[in-house]
């Protein structure tokens, strides 16, 4: 029993991965400084530029909880790709999606035009903000 | 602290076969009952974000095909509250992360002060949350069916003797009721058991109490936040509607708009409104987390209920690392 409960300790030695108080504090500061910059950079015009800019610095926002205060860095591969298998299906959801989309244009705008409403004009996407 | 804890949890095994007080029959070890939970967790996350996806599915196929609608709508949304959520969910998952360290290292009391930081701030980021919902319930935004915003509109003056007396939304009223009936339960649940002298059961239940006062302090710093910029911000939304109300190239789709614009808000509401059901979860977990944690239930090879609930936090807070420049951010 003894021997059992030392085997135990040892163990829990080996799965409890507790991290330091400096790295936690490190990438809290990170966090917030990305955030202000994320609010800094959408008051400079990029245009069609913004969203994509901001999703960067948001994912790699993401990865920092990820990667240290979810613990992945230290994660068994088996966890990390579970959870990771969601982005590939939601690649696909979305993806497939939006492939699909216009198919249904034209049936939509006969639809339309038997209610007599107006067609809404499709403009392109910068034109309609000024 | 950690060894007391330690002698004392071993005391209080009986005569099974097993080491922790805590670990369930069919586990032969603490670590093996850890990487199970932790791989329950994982695919339980996994379908969490497949869940919101669908969400953001919507999203990205109306802002795909409208992205004016978007532009125009984001205007009603405030960049410095969003921002304040985000740092005090960022914040959170700090202590939550803190908390997990604690409780690995068999740090009972700073576990609960850490849970308990994180349960005040889930609170307080719903009190901004809420002075943002009511705000836009104010304008008369609410999801597509009975939006109908036009340059004339004035709000309805804000109806109820305590949103006169304080220059508050109404709204804000009608949705602080329940945090204040739950505040005052918890602050008697804690008196009447301080009485009975139990004091862990007491300590829980003034824990709640000033988890909900977080709420308060969220909803009054935002609403006081909302009032400073009240005349601007009204400015701010004629100046989006004027034009397009008098473009002359834009007269077809002026027709369409202001019901358009509405989709964009039925998305958020949906998308926050989702999100914030999960931190009323998290929230109720967190509780669950800090009863455990003034019992003294954490030593180094059993904190496993602190790591996963941490994970559900976090995923909380990723979702809304998302949502913050898609909704708030755009131009």
């Amino acid at each position: 029993m003894a021997n059992h409960q030392h085997s135990d300790h040892h163990d829990s030695e080996s799965f409890a991965h507790p991290i330091s108080v400096k790295l936690l504090l490190g990438v809290f500061i990170s966090l917030v400084s990305l955030t202000i910059l994320t609010i800094l950079v959408n008051d400079l015009s990029l245009g069609q530029l913004d969203i994509w800019v901001a999703l960067v610095i948001a994912t790699i926002k993401a990865s920092l909880v990820c990667l240290f205060f979810m613990h992945m860095y230290w994660e068994k591969g088996v966890n990390v790709v579970a959870f990771f298998s969601s982005l590939l299906f939601i690649t696909l959801f979305i993806g497939i999606t939006l492939m699909d989309t216009s198919a249904y244009r034209d049936s939509k705008d006969a639809f339309r035009n038997t209610l007599d409403l107006p067609v809404p004009v499709v403009t392109p996407p910068v034109s309609s903000t000024e | 602290m950690t060894a007391a804890d330690l002698t004392a949890a071993t005391d209080d095994h009986h005569d099974e076969h097993h080491h922790g007080p805590f670990i369930a029959h069919h586990f032969d070890t603490p670590m093996q009952q850890f990487d199970s939970g932790k791989l329950g967790i994982w695919l339980f996350l996994t379908t969490e974000i497949l869940f919101f996806s669908g969400l953001f599915c919507a999203y990205t196929l109306y802002r795909y095909h409208h992205p004016e609608i978007f532009v125009d709508a984001s205007e009603f949304l405030d960049k410095i509250l969003g921002g304040a959520n985000t740092i005090v969910l960022l914040f959170s998952s700090l202590t939550m992360a803190w908390a997990v360290r604690a409780a690995q290292l068999g740090q009972n009391k700073l576990a609960g002060r850490l849970i308990l930081v994180t349960m005040v701030c889930a609170a307080l980021f719903l009190g901004i949350k809420a002075v943002e919902y009511s705000h836009k319930w104010d304008l008369n935004i609410w999801v597509i069916s009975k939006y109908n915003f036009n340059a004339d509109f004035v709000p309805p003056a804000p109806e109820g003797a305590v949103a006169r007396a304080l220059g508050i939304s109404q709204w804000l009223v009608n949705l602080s009721i329940i945090p204040a009936i739950l505040f005052s339960g918890f602050l008697i649940g804690g008196f009447v058991y301080r009485g009975m002298g139990n004091k862990v059961v007491s300590s829980f239940f003034f824990g709640l109490a000033i988890m909900m006062s977080g709420y308060f302090l969220g909803a009054i710093a935002g609403q006081m936040y909302q009032n400073s910029i009240h005349e601007h911000h009204d400015a701010a939304h004629t100046a989006a509607h004027i034009p397009l109300d008098h473009g002359p190239a834009q007269a077809a789709d002026a027709v369409t708009r202001p019901q358009a614009i509405g989709i964009f808000f039925s998305i958020y509401y949906c998308m926050t409104g989702l999100h914030a059901i999960h931190v009323m979860a998290g929230m109720a977990f967190l509780s669950w987390l800090y009863y455990r944690s003034l019992r003294l239930h954490w030593r180094p090879d059993y904190f496993g209920p602190v790591d996963y609930v941490g994970l559900y936090w976090h995923v909380v807070d990723l979702i809304w690392i998302y949502l913050f420049p898609l909704l708030y951010l755009i131009k």
